[in-house]
C-alpha cells in the first residue's frame, strides 16, 4: 500500500508498484490535465511538481512515491488561474495545448527555485520539455512575464 | 457551392485534400450548402463520459431557437453558438473560423460558445489538412454571417413595424432602429428571426472589408484559459464508462503476419484482461490497421506492460529487403536517369547541348515522422449495430467510413465526436487508429481506448517520403539560367492507396517541383520511380519539404557560382514579376484567383532581407545569413535565417526572419504562431530529422533517436511580418515550413563554406 498527497488529497494505491505515477493520476484517478508523451522522461509533457520540484512522472513508479506531496496542472489554481498560467494566456503560449501543462509546470518550479531567470536559465531549465508545435519564444516571454508579475 | 468543382480545385495544389479518388476513383459528395436545416441522423445515446469531452457537453446548432444553417444558432438568452467544423491541432481554427462567421453576424465574440462539430457531410469538407480551412470556408462562414445578421434585421423590422433599411445590426449583438431609437438583443430577437423565411442569396449582403471587427484582427486562442488549466480536451484525455485499454503490437515491417504468439507471461502482468489478434490489411493498406496482436487490460500502463511481455514471431514479407542505405543509392541513381516528363517550356535539351557553362547538383532528403506530442489515440464504443468513436482525427468523416467499412456497417452508424489534438501534422488524418479501437471494441463488448506510445507512433507513422533531387542549369556569361532541369524521385503518397503506384500525383508535383518561380526560357522538370516499403502519408507541407530544399539550395549555389550576393541574385533570378504559367490541372477559376504571381514572391524577399539586414554584416567565420523562398498553399514566403557555427560545427540560430504574403488573413495572431512555430519544425527537419529502416524496421523509437528541436536548438527569434493584402486567403499553418531547412542551409554556406546538399544538418558533421 502506498500513500501520497496529490494537490493536498491523501491517497493510497495498492496496485502495480511499478506503474508510473503518471498512470495513476491518468487512469487511476482520472486527472488527466498531465499528459503522455515519451513514457522515458524525454519530453516532459507528463511533468508534475513532487514537494515542489519538477519531476517526469512517466517514470517514477508509485513504489517511490510513498509520503511525497505531487501537485499536478490541477492542482495549481484553486484559487484562480496561478500567475503562470495568466502569463501564459496573455502571451497566447498554446498552439494544440498538449505539452503546455507540463511546460507550465516546470516553470514553477524554475520560477520557485529562481525568480528571476535569465535567457540561459529558462533555456536550461526549460530544454527537457519538447513542444513539436515550436511555442518556445512564447514560452520564454510568458517566463518573464511571470517573474515580473510575482516580483 | 458545387461540389464536385470544389474538390476538383483542391486537387490542384493541394495534393492532401483529395485522397478520396484514390480510395474510391471518383470525388466526394460533400455538400456544403447554406441554410438548409439538416436533422441529425444519429439517435444514438452514447454511454456518461467520464471526463468531460468538449463534444459531449457542449449545446447544439439545432436546439438554439435560432438556427438558420448548420454552422450557428441563437438562443433566447442570446448565446451565440458557432460549430467549429473542421479540427484544432493547435491551427487555431476553433478561434479563426467562428470568428469570421461571428463578424459578419456583428456578434459580440464575448458572447460566442464554440461547438466542435461531429463528423458529418452537412459541414462540407472536415478533412483539416492541405491548409485550407480558411481559404474554403472564408466565403460560406461569411454568407452564413449575414444571412443570420439579415434574418435578425428583418424580424426587428417586422416588429417595429418599419422598413428593413431603416434598421441596422449596430450596436454589436443586436438590432436598431435609429430613428425611433428602438433597440432589440440577439436573443430577444431569436424566436422572431427564426419564423423569417430564409433570404434569397442575392439579399444577403456581405460587409466591406472596412467594416471588419474581427477578421484581420489579433485574437487570442478561444480555448485558451482551459488548455492552459489543463482541462480534458484531447483525444488521450477521453474516458468512457466501463472502458478497457489496449496497446498492440504491430508487425515491425509493413506487411508481417504474426507466425506465432505466446502470451502466457503477458496473461500474468497485473491488470490485464486478454490478447487478441488482429489480422492483416488487404493491400493497399491504406487506412486498415497494420495487425498484430492487442492486449487489452484495464488501464494503459497494465496493457503497454503486457504488451511488452509479449513473445511474438513474425513472417516479416517482402518489404524485410527494405534497407535506407541501399535505397538512397538506388534514388540517386534513378535522379540520375531521364524520368517521367511533368512539365517543360522552351527547349532545355538544345541548350545545354550547346554546352558553356553547366552546373549540376544532387540533393537527398530522409523520411521523417511526425511526432506530434500526443500519440495517436482514439475511444471507440461498439453497441449492437451503432458505433461511437471519440478520435484526435484530422479528418472524422473518413473515420465514419472506414469503422463502418471495417465493422460492416454503414457510416450512418458510426458517430464521430472530434476532440482536441495534441498535435498532428498530417498523421492523424488517417483513421487506422480508430479503426483499431472499432475492433477491438466490438471483440471486447466494451468501450476500448486505444492508445499508441511513443514508440508505435515513431515505429509505425504513415512517414513522410525520402527524396532524391537532381538539378542541372546551364549558365549565361552573367551566371543567369538559360536552361534549367529538375528531376525528384521519391516513393508516392499514392502508394499508400494504390500498391502498384511508384509516380508522383500530379499534386505531389504542385508541391513545388512542376514549376520554378524563376524567369528561365527552358525549363523541365521529371520525376522518377520509386517502390514504396513503409506507409506514406502527408507531413506538414508535405513534398514541399525536399523540393524546396532542392531548388532553394540550388540557387544558392547558382549564386556563389556567379561570384554574386546570394539575396541579390535570388532577386533576379525571381525577376521584376510575372505570372508562373505551369501544368493546367483542376479548374481554370482557381489559376484566375490564384495566379502564381512572382510579384509577391519577390515582395516577401525583400521584407525579410531588410528586417534581417541583409548584407549589414560580414559572414564568414562563423557567421553566416541565408535565405530560401518558396510558394505554397497559394502562400508566399520568405525567411532569412542567422546562423553562428562554432569550431566544433555546433550552429546556433539567432534569428529567423519570415515575410508572408498569405492575401486576407483572419486571425494574424494565429498566422504569426503558426509561421513561428514553422521556424522551429523546418528546424527540426534541418537539424535531426531523419527515420531509416533496417531490414524493413524503423531504426528510430523515441525522442532520444528521433529529435525534435527543443528550446535550446530552435531559433531564439522568430520574426514574422504579415503582407497586409486584400488578396484571397491562402493557407498558412504549413508554408512557413519549406523555406527553413534551405535557408539554414545556405546560412551555414555563408557562415563555414561547407555546403549542405544531404539532410539532416546531424549528418555533416553539424549539431
Amino acid at each position: 500500500m502506498v500513500q501520497l498527497k496529490v494537490n493536498g488529497q491523501l491517497q493510497s494505491f495498492d496496485g502495480d508498484p511499478e506503474m508510473p505515477l503518471l498512470w495513476y493520476l491518468r487512469d487511476i484517478l482520472g486527472m488527466t490535465g498531465t499528459k503522455f508523451g515519451c513514457g522515458m522522461a524525454l519530453c516532459g509533457a507528463c511533468t508534475v511538481l513532487s514537494n515542489g520540484k519538477a519531476i517526469r512522472s512517466c517514470t517514477e513508479p508509485m513504489s517511490k512515491v510513498e509520503g511525497l506531496e505531487i501537485t499536478t496542472i490541477e492542482g495549481i489554481s484553486a484559487h484562480g488561474p496561478h500567475p503562470v498560467q495568466k502569463a501564459w494566456a496573455e502571451v497566447n503560449v498554446p498552439q494544440c495545448g498538449y505539452c503546455q501543462p507540463g511546460q507550465i509546470m516546470q516553470a514553477i518550479s524554475l520560477l520557485s527555485s529562481n525568480p528571476h531567470p535569465s535567457d540561459s536559465d529558462i533555456d536550461d531549465e526549460m530544454s527537457g520539455n519538447i513542444c513539436r508545435c515550436g511555442t518556445y519564444q512564447r514560452i520564454r516571454a510568458a517566463i518573464k512575464q511571470a517573474a515580473k508579475e510575482t516580483a | 457551392m458545387i461540389t464536385g468543382d470544389k474538390v476538383a480545385q483542391e486537387e490542384i495544389t493541394i495534393e492532401n485534400v483529395s485522397r478520396r479518388h484514390f480510395l474510391q476513383g471518383m470525388l466526394g459528395a460533400s455538400a456544403f450548402v447554406l441554410c438548409v436545416r439538416t436533422v441529425p441522423t444519429f439517435a444514438l445515446t452514447p454511454r456518461s463520459v467520464a471526463a468531460a469531452n468538449v463534444s459531449m457537453t457542449s449545446p447544439t446548432v439545432d436546439t438554439a431557437a435560432f438556427h438558420p444553417g448548420v454552422y450557428v444558432g441563437i438562443q433566447s438568452d442570446g448565446t451565440v453558438l458557432i460549430v467549429a467544423h473542421r479540427t484544432e491541432m493547435g491551427n487555431g481554427v476553433r478561434t479563426s473560423l467562428p470568428r469570421i462567421l461571428a463578424d459578419e453576424l456583428d456578434a459580440d465574440w464575448s458572447r460566442v460558445t464554440v461547438i466542435q462539430g461531429d463528423g458529418d457531410e452537412k459541414y462540407g469538407s472536415q478533412d483539416t489538412d492541405g491548409s485550407h480551412s480558411v481559404r474554403e470556408f472564408f466565403d460560406p462562414l461569411r454568407e452564413a454571417g449575414a444571412t443570420a445578421r439579415l434574418m435578425l434585421i428583418r424580424a426587428a423590422a417586422a416588429q417595429w413595424g418599419v422598413p428593413e433599411a431603416e434598421c441596422a445590426a449596430d450596436p454589436v449583438h443586436m438590432v436598431s432602429h435609429k430613428t425611433s431609437n428602438r433597440k432589440l438583443g440577439y436573443g430577444e430577437l431569436a424566436v422572431l428571426a427564426a419564423k423569417q423565411p430564409l433570404p434569397k442569396k442575392e439579399d444577403v449582403k456581405l460587409k466591406p472589408a472596412s467594416e471588419w471587427r474581427y477578421i484581420g484582427k489579433p485574437a487570442p486562442g478561444y480555448d485558451v484559459t482551459e488548455v492552459c488549466a489543463g482541462k480534458p480536451l484531447f483525444g488521450m484525455d477521453v474516458r468512457v464508462d466501463g472502458m478497457l485499454y489496449a496497446a498492440v503490437a504491430h508487425p515491425p515491417v509493413l506487411g508481417g503476419k504474426v507466425k506465432s504468439v505466446d502470451d502466457s507471461a503477458t496473461m500474468k502482468v497485473l491488470g490485464v484482461k486478454k490478447t487478441i489478434p488482429i489480422d492483416p490489411f488487404k493491400p493497399p493498406h491504406a487506412f486498415q490497421p497494420l495487425g498484430g496482436v492487442a492486449v487489452i487490460a484495464d488501464n494503459t500502463w497494465s496493457a503497454f506492460k503486457g504488451r511488452n511481455e509479449l513473445k511474438i514471431e513474425w513472417d516479416n514479407g517482402a518489404n524485410a529487403s527494405y534497407n535506407s542505405e541501399e535505397y538512397k543509392k538506388e534514388l540517386k541513381h534513378t535522379a540520375r536517369q531521364p524520368g517521367k516528363v511533368v512539365f517543360s517550356a522552351g527547349n532545355p535539351d538544345a541548350e545545354f547541348a550547346k554546352g558553356g557553362k553547366i552546373i549540376e547538383a544532387e540533393y537527398y532528403a530522409p523520411h521523417l515522422a511526425h511526432a506530434s506530442m500526443e500519440p495517436p489515440v482514439a475511444v471507440a464504443d461498439v453497441q449492437s449495430e451503432k458505433v461511437t468513436v471519440w478520435s484526435a482525427t484530422q479528418d472524422p468523416v473518413t473515420v465514419r467510413e472506414q469503422v463502418a467499412k471495417a465493422l460492416g456497417l454503414k457510416k450512418e452508424d458510426v458517430v464521430c465526436h472530434v476532440t482536441f489534438l495534441g498535435g498532428a501534422f498530417g498523421r492523424k488524418s488517417m483513421a487506422d487508429f480508430s479503426v483499431e479501437a472499432a475492433m477491438l471494441s466490438k471483440k471486447t463488448g466494451r468501450p476500448v481506448k486505444v492508445v499508441w506510445s511513443r514508440e508505435d507512433d515513431i515505429k509505425f507513422d504513415y512517414f513522410h517520403s525520402v527524396a532524391a533531387m537532381y538539378i542541372k542549369a546551364s549558365l549565361n556569361e552573367k551566371g543567369m539560367p538559360k536552361a534549367w532541369l529538375q528531376r525528384s524521385v521519391f516513393p508516392p503518397i499514392s502508394s499508400t492507396f494504390d500498391k502498384d503506384a511508384v509516380y508522383g500525383s500530379a499534386g505531389e508535383m504542385s508541391l513545388g517541383w512542376d514549376v520554378i518561380p524563376f524567369d528561365v526560357p527552358n525549363f523541365r522538370s521529371e520525376n522518377g520511380a520509386a517502390v514504396a516499403h513503409v506507409r506514406i502519408g502527408w507531413l506538414r507541407s508535405v513534398a514541399n519539404i525536399y523540393h524546396a530544399f532542392a531548388v532553394q539550395t540550388f540557387a544558392n549555389e547558382l549564386a556563389y557560382a556567379a561570384n554574386r550576393d546570394a539575396y541579390d541574385y535570388l532577386l533576379e533570378l525571381i525577376g521584376s514579376g510575372h505570372v508562373v504559367k505551369g501544368p493546367q490541372h483542376g479548374p481554370p477559376e482557381i489559376a484566375q484567383k490564384y495566379p502564381y504571381d512572382t510579384a509577391r514572391l519577390r515582395r516577401v524577399a525583400e521584407m525579410a532581407a531588410e528586417k534581417a539586414n541583409w548584407g549589414k554584416t560580414k559572414s564568414g567565420q562563423g557567421h553566416g545569413m541565408g535565405i530560401a523562398v518558396h510558394r505554397s498553399f497559394l502562400t508566399y514566403v520568405a525567411s532569412v535565417v542567422e546562423v553562428e557555427v562554432d569550431d566544433a560545427g555546433t550552429v546556433r540560430i539567432p534569428h529567423v526572419y519570415t515575410a508572408v504574403d498569405a492575401g486576407i488573413v483572419a486571425n494574424p495572431e494565429m498566422v504569426r504562431s503558426q509561421f513561428e512555430g514553422a521556424a522551429v519544425f523546418g528546424t527540426s527537419v534541418a537539424r535531426t530529422g531523419e527515420i531509416t529502416a533496417t531490414n524493413g524496421a524503423i531504426d528510430q523509437s523515441n525522442f532520444s533517436d528521433y529529435q525534435v528541436a527543443r528550446m535550446n536548438d530552435a531559433p531564439v527569434h522568430v520574426d514574422v511580418q504579415i503582407v497586409e493584402s486584400t488578396a484571397p486567403p491562402a493557407g498558412v499553418g504549413e508554408p512557413g515550413v519549406p523555406p527553413i531547412a534551405p535557408a539554414i542551409c545556405n546560412a551555414i554556406y555563408a557562415a563555414t563554406g561547407k555546403r549542405v546538399r544531404e539532410l539532416p544538418l546531424a549528418r555533416n558533421g553539424f549539431a
